[in-house]
């Protein structure tokens, strides 16, 4: 045990001595494959956190949403819906929604106005989002004013700012009385924007949504479980547009690593000539390789990861946010809680680590099989 | 005497195994402390009702990609030019297509 | 005690450019004593030298070593042999560029996984035994050619084996370090060691130090 110990010790003095020979080229390219590492990791770790958060966040939101259609678009809901609705099976809560978009011409943003039925907010008053409290410079107590699409101008005192933890979901909202946002969007009496149906049975969902759209044929009923695939395909697709985006560099590394572990130079074939000759065996000379490919892309492997890991718990993932979070005038500032998917790490760790193994593999195979003789006609 | 370059090896390997050991520490610390806030997310989208996240307020399809009319990246034609960034960037949710095709159908083309 | 029966040796066999470097050798080397092998160039000198060495197989005839019938082994155990039994200084001397003198005496013991430490000394008083220990951290292209030689010799010496095999050794030096390794030669033959070489060089031929001339001419053994 202690010889075999030794002689693996032995093995990676030798590789390491090699490697050491050629130290800038060597340690160039660590570098390069750390930073692929870096990268993938970083998109990987990022998405699935943004994901992870999503269907936390959201697995709470209404059951049901019930939307009414005219020739494919979004509109209101006439009155009446709420009260036939009431009579299907399994419906346990209806509320009727009150909420929509306002562009602020001041900051070039779009808000997202709601007078919510929880929560009473007094006539004349607004509880904004953070990101909006941010772009106007509001804090509880200040005035601030907004043309209405009808062109009348409406004064609001800011009653309070939504906390910071929920920036998440509440970035652009700006939440006022029923009063209020009738007046202010001239919404008409009785009409709502949709309506948020809760479910008794949770394995109900399905056949009450059935019975929605059998009973209001004109209505698109939005289902919870819907909600999160939307998030989770939203990130996938981001995931994949970013890997899209970087595959040429992938690739590029791909062909540099190859072009690096599998081109034997004659040189080295040389070298094995020779220590094939001075007593090592064919197992030797490619234990000894299958370090040298381990060492290196392992340790690639775990400095691209924690760098990644730091760059996007600890720092915010500046490099990648753009593409991966989208384009908007608000930006809610938010700290991701770290979420890493033990598979997705092995899957990572197999794709980078074991490519480049084998990469060196292949041509050793092919150099440690031939004669020792060799050595002796150079 | 010098030191082997195997033993240096092992320490470095040894650290970074440590450093990649500490960011799932580090992240279940995190976790930790960011359960309230969490929670407070959720108990805002809970009571109010809420949907999506608000990441993309650029345009209503892209504020809400969960509430928005179908094919609503693509709202005139399903292959219009999109000039919003994060519109090129969001397809349709395929989740949704199949759910809605009968209403998709009649609600686009009319008899 | 090597005892070569009937040994032939082609290469490209079956081909239309085959070669028989070797055309029956028949010969015993005697133990603890020194043997040189002398002829023209291409009489097959250092195809015989794979062969007694184990670096290569003889395509027919049998190799004995100490007795045992070593010319059906696999090359597991050829490698095994040939790391204990046999010592390799090369005419290019073969080192491993970039590395410094002491790695390079260091590794043919690497695989029998040796402790560290022991190899090193080991290693280190080699070099010393050779006049080396102040160039042993130098790398060995930095080298001239007669501290080259002395690296490789050291290196073969490293698994104390019981045999030196010296192809050409005085073939890339001076009339004085020709002399420097007949001398190096002579003490370790004096040790016990058996020595095999070939050599063109009169000097080397005609020294004292040799027992046994061997000549070749053709791929065959002519009178001595
Ligand atoms: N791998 C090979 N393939 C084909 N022919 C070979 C090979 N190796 C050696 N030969 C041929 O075998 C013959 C004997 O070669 P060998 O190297 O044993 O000669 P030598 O006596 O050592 O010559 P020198 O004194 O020039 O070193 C030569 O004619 C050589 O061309
Ligand atoms: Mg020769």
């Amino acid at each position: 045990m202690n010889a075999w110990i030794e002689k693996q010790r032995h093995l990676i003095d030798f590789t390491l001595a090699s490697l050491a020979r050629r130290r800038t080229k060597n340690l160039g390219l660590l570098l390069v494959y750390a930073l692929l590492v870096f990268v993938l990791a970083s998109v990987a770790l990022y998405t699935h956190a943004l994901r992870q958060e999503a269907a936390r966040v959201l697995e709470r939101s209404p059951e049901v949403i019930l939307q009414r259609m005219v020739a494919g678009r979004h509109d209101l809901i006439p009155p009446g819906y709420l009260e036939r609705i009431g009579r299907i099976r399994g419906v346990q809560q209806i509320e009727g929604r009150l909420w929509g978009y306002y562009y602020d011409p001041v900051v070039k943003a779009n808000y997202t106005f709601m007078a919510p039925a929880a929560e009473q907010v007094k006539a004349g008053t607004l509880v904004v989002g953070p990101a909006v409290a941010r772009s106007r410079g509001l804090a509880p107590g200040n005035t601030i004013s907004f043309r209405a699409y009808s062109g009348k101008l409406f004064a609001f005192t800011v009653a309070g700012v939504l906390p910071h933890a929920s920036e998440l979901v509440s970035a652009d909202l700006v939440l006022m009385s029923e009063a209020d946002f009738r007046a202010f969007f001239e919404y008409p009496a009785g009409h709502h924007t949709d309506i948020a149906l809760s479910v008794a049975n949770p394995l109900e969902v399905r056949t009450v949504a059935a019975k929605l759209a059998a009973a209001l044929p004109d209505s698109r009923p939005i289902l919870r479980e819907e909600v999160l695939r939307t998030y989770a395909s939203i990130f996938d697709w981001r995931e994949g547009l970013m890997l899209a985006l970087l595959s040429a560099a992938i690739f590029a590394f791909a062909i540099l690593a190859w072009e690096k572990a599998s081109g034997l130079s004659a040189e080295e074939k040389r070298e094995i000539g020779i220590l094939k000759a001075i007593g090592w065996e064919t197992g030797d000379v490619i234990k000894m390789k299958l370090w040298e490919g381990g060492l290196i892309s392992l340790t690639a492997f775990l400095l691209g990861f924690v760098a990644a890991y730091v760059q996007v718990f600890r720092f915010g993932a500046p490099l990648f946010e753009p593409v991966l979070k989208g384009w908007a005038v608000l930006y809610p500032r938010f700290e991701l809680v770290p979420a890493i998917d033990g598979l997705q790490v092995a899957t990572l760790f197999f794709f980078t680590v074991f490519p480049y193994m084998a990469a060196v593999l292949v041509p050793i195979w092919r150099a440690a099989i031939t004669d020792p003789d060799s050595a002796m006609r150079s | 005497m010098k030191l082997r370059p195997s033993s240096l090896a092992f320490v470095a390997l040894g650290l970074a195994v440590a450093g990649f050991a500490a960011t799932f520490v580090d992240a279940a610390l995190l976790r930790e402390r960011n359960a309230p806030q969490l929670a407070a997310r959720g108990a805002l989208a809970a009571r109010l009702g809420l949907t999506d996240l608000a990441l993309f307020t650029e345009a209503r399809y892209t504020r809400h990609p969960s509430q928005a009319d179908l094919h609503s990246a693509f709202q005139d034609h399903p292959a219009a030019l999109e000039h919003f960034p994060t519109g090129s960037l969001l397809p349709p949710p395929a989740a949704l297509i199949a759910h809605h095709e009968r209403l998709d159908r009649e609600a686009t083309s009319p008899d | 005690m090597i005892e070569l029966k009937s040994i032939r040796k082609a290469f490209n066999q079956g081909r239309p450019n085959e070669f028989w470097a070797l055309n029956g050798i028949d010969l015993t080397i005697e133990a603890k004593k020194v043997t040189a092998f002398r002829g023209p160039s291409g009489s097959g000198k250092t195809t015989l030298l794979t062969i007694v060495g184990c670096l290569a197989r003889p395509t027919s005839g049998r190799v004995r070593l100490a007795e045992d019938d070593i010319s059906g082994l696999p090359e597991r155990f050829l490698t095994d042999i040939r790391r204990s039994t046999f010592g390799f200084v090369f005419q290019q001397f073969n080192l491993i560029k970039g590395l410094s003198a002491l790695d390079n005496v260091m590794l043919p013991a690497f695989p029998t996984g040796r402790p560290h430490r022991e190899l090193r000394e080991r290693s280190e008083s080699l070099l010393d035994r050779l006049k080396l220990a102040h160039r042993r951290e130098a790398r060995v292209e930095w080298l001239s050619g007669g501290e080259q030689q002395r690296v490789a010799i050291a290196r073969a010496l490293v698994n104390d084996p019981k045999v030196l095999i010296a192809d050409e050794p005085t073939a890339n030096l001076d009339t004085a370090l020709s002399r420097e390794f007949m001398g190096i030669l002579e003490n370790l033959n004096a040790e016990g060691r058996t020595v095999i070489l070939t050599s063109h060089d009169p000097l080397v031929v005609e020294s004292a130090a040799v027992h046994r001339v061997v000549s070749m001419r053709d791929g065959r053994l002519t009178e001595d």
